[in-house]
C-alpha cells in the first residue's frame, strides 16, 4: 500500500506544485484526475522518485521511501508508465521488455506482452525503440513494459493519450488482466470518463491539492455535471 | 601463436584457431600462416609488405579472414592488402587488428586495403580494432580503405573500434559506378586520452548509385573524436551520411559533414547529432529497476550494437 503524508513539492524556482497532499492507495484501480496544471503528473513523478518531495513522507508497504532513489523504489515494486514514452537508438522492444521483466525473455514470452497490447508481436519484437515507431506504438510498448514488470503498484500517466486506433475497451482489458495477474494496485492518471468509470477510487486534484476524493458513484456525476473548465476535459471516449 | 595472440585473434576476428577457407594471419610484423581455397587465391606481395587476394568470378558464400595481431611492443608496420573481386561474387571478408602492448614503445599498425569490385559483385567487409596491455607504449592503428565499385556492385562495410586503441586515423575512399551501392556502418568508442579521426570521401559517379554512411560513436573521459565526410554526387544518385555521437565526461566530438550535389538529380542528405546521454532514457531504465550505471551501460551497448 502507498501512503502520502503531507507531501508537497516546490520547483527549484519556488513555485508550489503539490500542496500538502495526504493520500492512501490500496484499492485495485485508483484514478487521479483534475484540470491541466493541477499537479497530476508531478504527483506520479514524486511517487516514482523522479522528483524529490520538498516536504512530507511517502510510505510504501509501511516503509519510508521518501529518500529512496528511482531505482530503489522500482526494485521495491513501483512501476511507472510514462506519459511520453522514451525512444532508444539501438535498444529493441525485446531488450526493453526483458529489462522490465528482470530477465532475458524468449521471443515467445515477450510476444505475449505485446499481443496483450494489440501489437502483432512478430513485427515488433526485434524493432528498435526509435523514431521509426509511431507515438501510439510506443505508448503500447510502454504499457507492455510495465505489464512485464508485474509490480505491486503500477502508475500510468495518461495511458490513453496517443493510443490512436486501439480501443479504450482494450486498454481497460489490459488493466483488468494486469490486476488479475499481479493483484497489485493500479493508479491511473486520466481525463477519460471510461477510465474513471472503472476506478474504485477517484482522486480529484486542483491547484496541487486534493479537491475531492471518493468512489466513482460519488464523484463522477459531479465531475461530469459541473460545467466547469475541468468538466470539459472529461471526454466520452475516443482518443485525444 | 601464444595465448595473448590467440586472445587478440578472437577479439578481432571471432576466431578460435585457423579458420576454414582462405585466410592470411599476420603476427608481429610477418606472415604467420596463409591458405588459399579453390576460388580464392592469396599471394604474398614481393615488392612491399602485404598480400593480393584474388576472388574468382562467381564465387559465392565463401569467406576470407585476414587478421593482424601485434603482441610485441615497438612494432611499426605499413601493410598493403589488395582485393580483386570478380564479377557476380558474393563473399565475406573479415579483417581486423589487435594490439597488445605491454612495453614502453609504441606499436603501430597501418593497413592500406584496396578493393576492386567487378560488375555485380557483392562483398561484406568486417573490420574490428582492439587493443589491450598495461605498457606505456601507445597502441596506434591507421587504416585506409579504398574501394572501386563497378557497375551494380554492392559493398557493406562494418567497422568497429570499441576498446584500447590510443590513436586512430581512419580514411575510407570510394568510387561508385552505375547502380553500385556502398553501405558503411562505423562504431567507435574512445576513452581515456584516446584520439580518433574518421574521414570518408565518396565519389558517386555512376547513374543510380547510392551510398549510406552511418557512424555511431561514444566518447568517454577526455577522449577526442572528429568525423569528416565528403560525399560528391556527380550523377543521378542517393547519398546519405549520418553521424550520431554520445559525449560523456570531458570528451569532445566534432562532425564535419560535406555533401556536394554536382548533378541536378543528385540527392544528398547529412544528419549529425552529438550530445550527452539523454536524461529521460536513464530515468526510464531506472524506473525499470536498473541502477544509473547499469542504465548507462545498456544505453551505450544498445547504441553501439
Amino acid at each position: 500500500m502507498l501512503e502520502l503524508i503531507n507531501v508537497s513539492y516546490k520547483t527549484p524556482e519556488g513555485k508550489l506544485i503539490i500542496d500538502n497532499i495526504n493520500l492512501k492507495v490500496s484499492e485495485r484501480f485508483v484514478a487521479i484526475t483534475g484540470p491541466n496544471g493541477s499537479g497530476k503528473s508531478t504527483l506520479a513523478k514524486l511517487i516514482a522518485g523522479i522528483i524529490p518531495a520538498s516536504e512530507g513522507k511517502i510510505l510504501f508497504n509501511g516503509e519510508d521511501i521518501t529518500n529512496m532513489s528511482i531505482t530503489e523504489r522500482a526494485q521495491k515494486g513501483i512501476g511507472f508508465a510514462f506519459q511520453q514514452p522514451v525512444r532508444f537508438k539501438g535498444l529493441t522492444v525485446l531488450d526493453l521488455i526483458s529489462i522490465a521483466a528482470g530477465k532475458r525473455l524468449s521471443q515467445t514470452a515477450a510476444c505475449e506482452y505485446l499481443s496483450e497490447v494489440g501489437l502483432c508481436a512478430k513485427e515488433y519484437v526485434n524493432r528498435e525503440i526509435n523514431s521509426s515507431l509511431s507515438g501510439g506504438e510506443l505508448k503500447r510498448i510502454e504499457i507492455a513494459m510495465v505489464n512485464a514488470r508485474s509490480t505491486p503498484l503500477t502508475i500510468f500517466d495518461e495511458p490513453e493519450a496517443g493510443i490512436d486506433l486501439w480501443s479504450f475497451n482494450s486498454l481497460i482489458k489490459v488493466f483488468e488482466n494486469m490486476y488479475e495477474r499481479n493483484k497489485g494496485s493500479i493508479m491511473i492518471i486520466s481525463h477519460q470518463e471510461r477510465i474513471l468509470n472503472i476506478a474504485d477510487k477517484i482522486v480529484m486534484l486542483k491547484g496541487g491539492k486534493v479537491d475531492a476524493i471518493g468512489s466513482k458513484d460519488e464523484l463522477l456525476p459531479t465531475l461530469l455535471g459541473k460545467g466547469s473548465v475541468s468538466a470539459a476535459c472529461y471526454k466520452q471516449g475516443g482518443a485525444e | 601463436m601464444d595465448a595473448i595472440q590467440r586472445q587478440l585473434l578472437e577479439q578481432v576476428a571471432d576466431l578460435h584457431g585457423v579458420p576454414s577457407g582462405a585466410y592470411s594471419i599476420r603476427v608481429n610484423g610477418r606472415l604467420d600462416s596463409k591458405a588459399s581455397s579453390e576460388n580464392i587465391t592469396i599471394v604474398q606481395k614481393t615488392d612491399k609488405p602485404g598480400i593480393d587476394i584474388y576472388i574468382a568470378p562467381g564465387t559465392k558464400n565463401e569467406s576470407v579472414h585476414i587478421p593482424v595481431v601485434l603482441s610485441q611492443a615497438g612494432i611499426k608496420e605499413l601493410v598493403y592488402n589488395d582485393f580483386h573481386i570478380g564479377a557476380d561474387c558474393d563473399v565475406v571478408i573479415v579483417a581486423g587488428c589487435g594490439i597488445h602492448n605491454g612495453g614502453d614503445e609504441d606499436s603501430d599498425h597501418s593497413g592500406i586495403h584496396r578493393f576492386v569490385l567487378d560488375k555485380n559483385a557483392r562483398v561484406k567487409y568486417v573490420e574490428k580494432h582492439y587493443g589491450d596491455g598495461n605498457g606505456n607504449g601507445k597502441r596506434i592503428m591507421n587504416p585506409t580503405t579504398e574501394c572501386e565499385l563497378g557497375e551494380g556492385a554492392y559493398m557493406e562495410m562494418e567497422t568497429a573500434q570499441i576498446k584500447g586503441v590510443d590513436s586512430t586515423s581512419r580514411t575510407t575512399k570510394a568510387k561508385l559506378d552505375k547502380g553500385a551501392t556502398l553501405i558503411v556502418r562505423e562504431k567507435l568508442m574512445t576513452h581515456g586520452d584516446q584520439v580518433a579521426e574518421t574521414y570518408f570521401e565518396v565519389d558517386m559517379d555512376g547513374e543510380d548509385c547510392s551510398a549510406h554512411l552511418v557512424s555511431r560513436s561514444v566518447a568517454k573521459d577526455r577522449s577526442k573524436q572528429v568525423f569528416t565526410s565528403v560525399m560528391n554526387g556527380n550523377a543521378r544518385c542517393n547519398g546519405r551520411s549520418e553521424c550520431d555521437a554520445i559525449i560523456m565526461d570531458e570528451a569532445s566530438v566534432g562532425a564535419v559533414p560535406q555533401v556536394f550535389a554536382n548533378h541536378i538529380d543528385a540527392s544528398m542528405v547529412h544528419e549529425a547529432a552529438i550530445g550527452k546521454l539523454a536524461g529521460d532514457q536513464l530515468i526510464k531504465l531506472m524506473t525499470l529497476g536498473l541502477t544509473e550505471q547499469e542504465a548507462e551501460e545498456q544505453i551505450i551497448n544498445g547504441f553501439l550494437k
